[in-house]
């Protein structure tokens, strides 16, 4: 049957499953959105700039699992993407960039708002397509969807020519997919297999740090058997947060520039890393040199590429995290390792993660414990970068994958709102908090307005201090305390969310920590607590950039009480 | 680190913008490509590119990694260390006159080059053979003075039955890989 490019794409999108897409119209969209109300099957959320659109796709997949889709018209719209493209492909995210694009006898002509956008975007995606013509969209979604989400996932984008969405052609769309370049690997090769079991049968002191390969493969079931089996203790990138019960007995928190102490201290220690879905990022590694120097090392990814990228490995096992886990939890010996995990504990009480709870003013790190109090520990929590990123990671412990949503790769202030966004659409029933801060949030602020408009209930926790708080804290330790450009006379956030419609508090002092926090989550709908934080207050322990792992920086002493806590609710 | 020549030869589909994404991912990482020869293959619908780069083995090694996983690349080795025929076209234009013309002959026969064209003041000469060859005219022509070289940059073949054809699948390649 014949149907129109903007008709093939609706029925494409609902052919790979998707009901819902964050985007927004401009001229050369007009085609498809014109056609959009015959396909009622799909949610539009029109976000207010197109970079929310992005990030609100980010989130949703994050939060679901799933391809998240985001539409942008030519030229700025496109250009808005960009970020939000980027981020998606550092954090290895799957989600369908959709660009609008002048008609084609205008192409490579500078028409209005016509830009090279696969040009523009070759780098930050897994690949790219311009659709020139309607009888190839179909095969062109099926590609790119099977794309985004399988191997290694990432961003793919199409860019879609206004003429081309009017054009008609036959619709089928296709079953099969052929891409003779395109090869996932699956399970590990046996010989290395059974050398890595070897090694960790073997290893007196053996550290698994996981990442968020792990969740991508939905193999948390699988590493909490090998852990609990071989008794390794488990450390996560911040990425695989979730990953790995926090409160199992085996966690020990997050390794690198602000992980624990003592899990930097196990790896500088470790005779044998086993890493899994992770890539040695340098905040994970600190100075590489120094990094888990006593350590064989056992690299279990999917992408042959990070094999032996940053640190050499010993043995390198390419699958996929799930299937490999499988395998090696058929080689692997049952231990005890009780010396080892007694000595990480000595280290626990030595480094604990501080929470200083008297004698100084509202506490970030004290406001997420209420949070993760008030809500057991099972809010989806999302942040955007900075100094509550951090505070975040290190202090609501997460339990289950996908819960913990937050930009690492490449550190995008401004992701937190639209990526809330897109987990409390992706996951209605979930309770979604936004943590951010007050430099992060003004980023992405207007997005207020996208939650009041399609009904989203994200809550949203600002750590306001008045400062870009984590190059404050640079400028504090390594710039001799020479706040430049970092002071922030910030708005009145309440007032700002009430005239986006959304009710708020001000909360200033602990005692009204806890029933901001209630109220927020007896509204039905968005709602906004303005935490005017200790404004100095800093993130540690902290890894001074360039320097070992082990040369963390800790909290100056203070009133302590250690992490995790004794009880979990 | 020591930096070392590399042949990378790629089996890649005939689509829009492939070599594009070849290349940016040597620029990005400040390779600078010394030659690269593209044409078609055996098969239909599948082009070989021969990359020629300065640099050391792991950081080759890196790119070539990261160009497998191109969607519209089907094949990639580097095949520095095989044993490998490699070869280059090159045409000179050389100044000559009734008094240099046939010394510059001579040299050309030696090379088994072949005089393409000739001009009242200038001969272009064909050459073909591998990068050293090719230098050694140049360097006996450039007393003559040269007006113009054209070399369409190495393309290469391992020798003997196992090599770089479009029709071997990508995973048996990619494992002997060194």
């Amino acid at each position: 049957m014949k149907k129109t490019g903007a008709q093939i794409i609706c029925e494409s999108l609902i052919a790979e499953g998707v009901d819902v897409m964050f985007g927004f119209p401009g001229g050369v969209l007009l085609p498809f959105y014109d056609t959009l109300p015959q396909y009622p099957q799909i949610r539009h959320i029109l976000t207010r700039h197109e970079q929310g659109a992005a990030h609100a796709a980010d989130g949703y997949a994050r939060a679901t699992g799933r391809v998240g889709v985001c539409m942008a018209t030519s030229g700025p719209g496109a250009t808005n993407l960009v970020t939000g493209i980027a981020n998606a492909y550092l954090d290895s995210v799957p989600i369908v960039a959709l660009t609008g694009q002048v008609a084609r006898p205008f192409i490579g002509k500078d028409a209005f708002q016509e830009i090279d956008i696969t040009g523009i975007t070759l780098p930050i995606t897994k690949h790219s397509y311009v659709a020139m013509d309607a009888g190839s969209l179909a095969g062109i979604f099926k590609e790119a969807f099977y794309l985004a989400r399988t191997g290694r996932p990432g961003p793919v984008l199409i860019d879609l020519p206004k003429d081309v969405m009017q054009e008609e052609a036959e619709y089928k769309y296709p079953e099969k997919i052929d891409i003779p370049g395109y090869k996932i690997p699956t399970r590990g090769h046996p010989t290395q297999l059974k050398n890595a079991a070897k090694l960790i049968n073997e290893s007196k002191n053996p550290v698994i740090v996981a990442g968020r390969g792990v969740i991508i493969s939905g193999a948390s079931d699988e590493l909490k058997q090998f852990a609990e089996t071989a008794q390794i203790p488990v450390i996560t990138t911040l990425l695989g947060i979730g990953c790995f019960p926090e409160d199992h007995v085996l966690s020990y928190g997050m390794a690198g520039m602000h992980g624990s102490g003592f899990a930097n201290k196990a790896l500088d220690s470790t005779d044998l890393l086993i890493a899994i879905g992770m890539r040695f990022d340098d905040r994970v590694t600190g100075n590489i040199n120094g990094f888990a120097p006593h350590a064989k090392v056992i690299h279990i990814d999917l992408d042959p590429a990070e094999i032996g990228k940053n640190v050499s490995v010993t043995v390198p096992i390419v699958g996929d995290v799930k299937a490999v886990l499988q395998a090696l939890q058929k080689l692997i010996e049952t231990k005890e390792h009780v010396d080892w995990i007694q000595q990480i504990e000595e280290w626990r009480k030595q480094h604990p993660m501080m929470d200083v709870y008297d004698g100084a003013g509202l506490l970030p790190q004290y406001i997420i414990d209420q949070l993760y109090e008030a809500t057991h520990g099972e809010s989806i929590t999302v942040t955007g970068v900075g100094q509550h990123q951090m505070w975040a990671a290190q202090h609501y412990l997460h339990r289950e994958p996908g819960h913990f949503i937050s930009s690492g790769g490449l550190g995008t202030m401004g992701f937190g709102l639209p990526a809330a966004m897109g987990a409390k659409v992706g996951c209605p029933d979930k309770t979604v908090w936004l943590i951010d801060g007050d430099g992060s949030l003004q980023m992405t602020i207007q997005e207020l307005g996208t939650l009041v408009q399609d009904k989203i209930a994200v809550k949203i926790a600002v750590m306001n201090n008045g400062y870009l708080g984590m190059v404050r804290q640079w400028q504090d330790l390594f710039y001799e305390k020479r706040y430049v450009a970092t002071p922030l006379s910030g708005p009145d956030f309440v007032k700002v969310a009430e005239a986006y419609g959304i009710p708020g508090v001000r909360v200033t002092s602990r005692e009204d920590v806890l029933g901001a926090i209630q109220k927020a989550m007896d509204y039905d709908g968005p709602f906004l607590i303005d935490f005017m934080i200790e404004p100095e207050e800093n993130v540690f322990p902290m890894v001074p950039p360039g320097a070992a792992n082990i040369e963390f920086i800790e909290q100056p002493k203070k009133e302590v009480s250690t992490w995790p806590r004794t009880s979990t609710p | 680190m020591a930096t070392n020549k590399h042949t990378i030869v790629a089996i890649v589909q005939d689509r829009p913008g492939v070599l594009n994404r070849m290349v940016s991912l040597f620029r990005r990482r400040g390779f600078n490509i010394e030659s690269i020869a593209v044409g078609h293959s055996e098969e239909p619908h599948l082009s070989r590119v021969t990359i020629v780069v300065n640099g050391s083995n792991a950081m080759v090694e890196q790119v070539r990694k990261q160009l497998d996983k191109l969607v519209d690349l089907v094949r990639v080795s580097d095949i520095t260390g095989d044993k490998i025929t490699t070869r280059e076209l090159a045409m000179v234009k050389v100044k000559a006159n009734s008094a240099t013309r046939s010394e510059i002959i001579e040299i050309a026969d030696i090379f088994r080059a072949n005089i393409v064209d000739v001009a009242s003041d200038t001969l272009t000469i064909e050459i073909t053979g591998d990068e050293d060859k090719i230098n050694s005219m140049l360097q006996l022509l450039r007393g003559f003075g040269i007006r113009e070289i054209a070399r369409t940059g190495r393309i290469a073949m391992v020798r003997g039955t196992i090599g770089a054809s479009a029709a071997q699948p990508k995973a048996a390649r990619s494992r002997s890989k060194k």
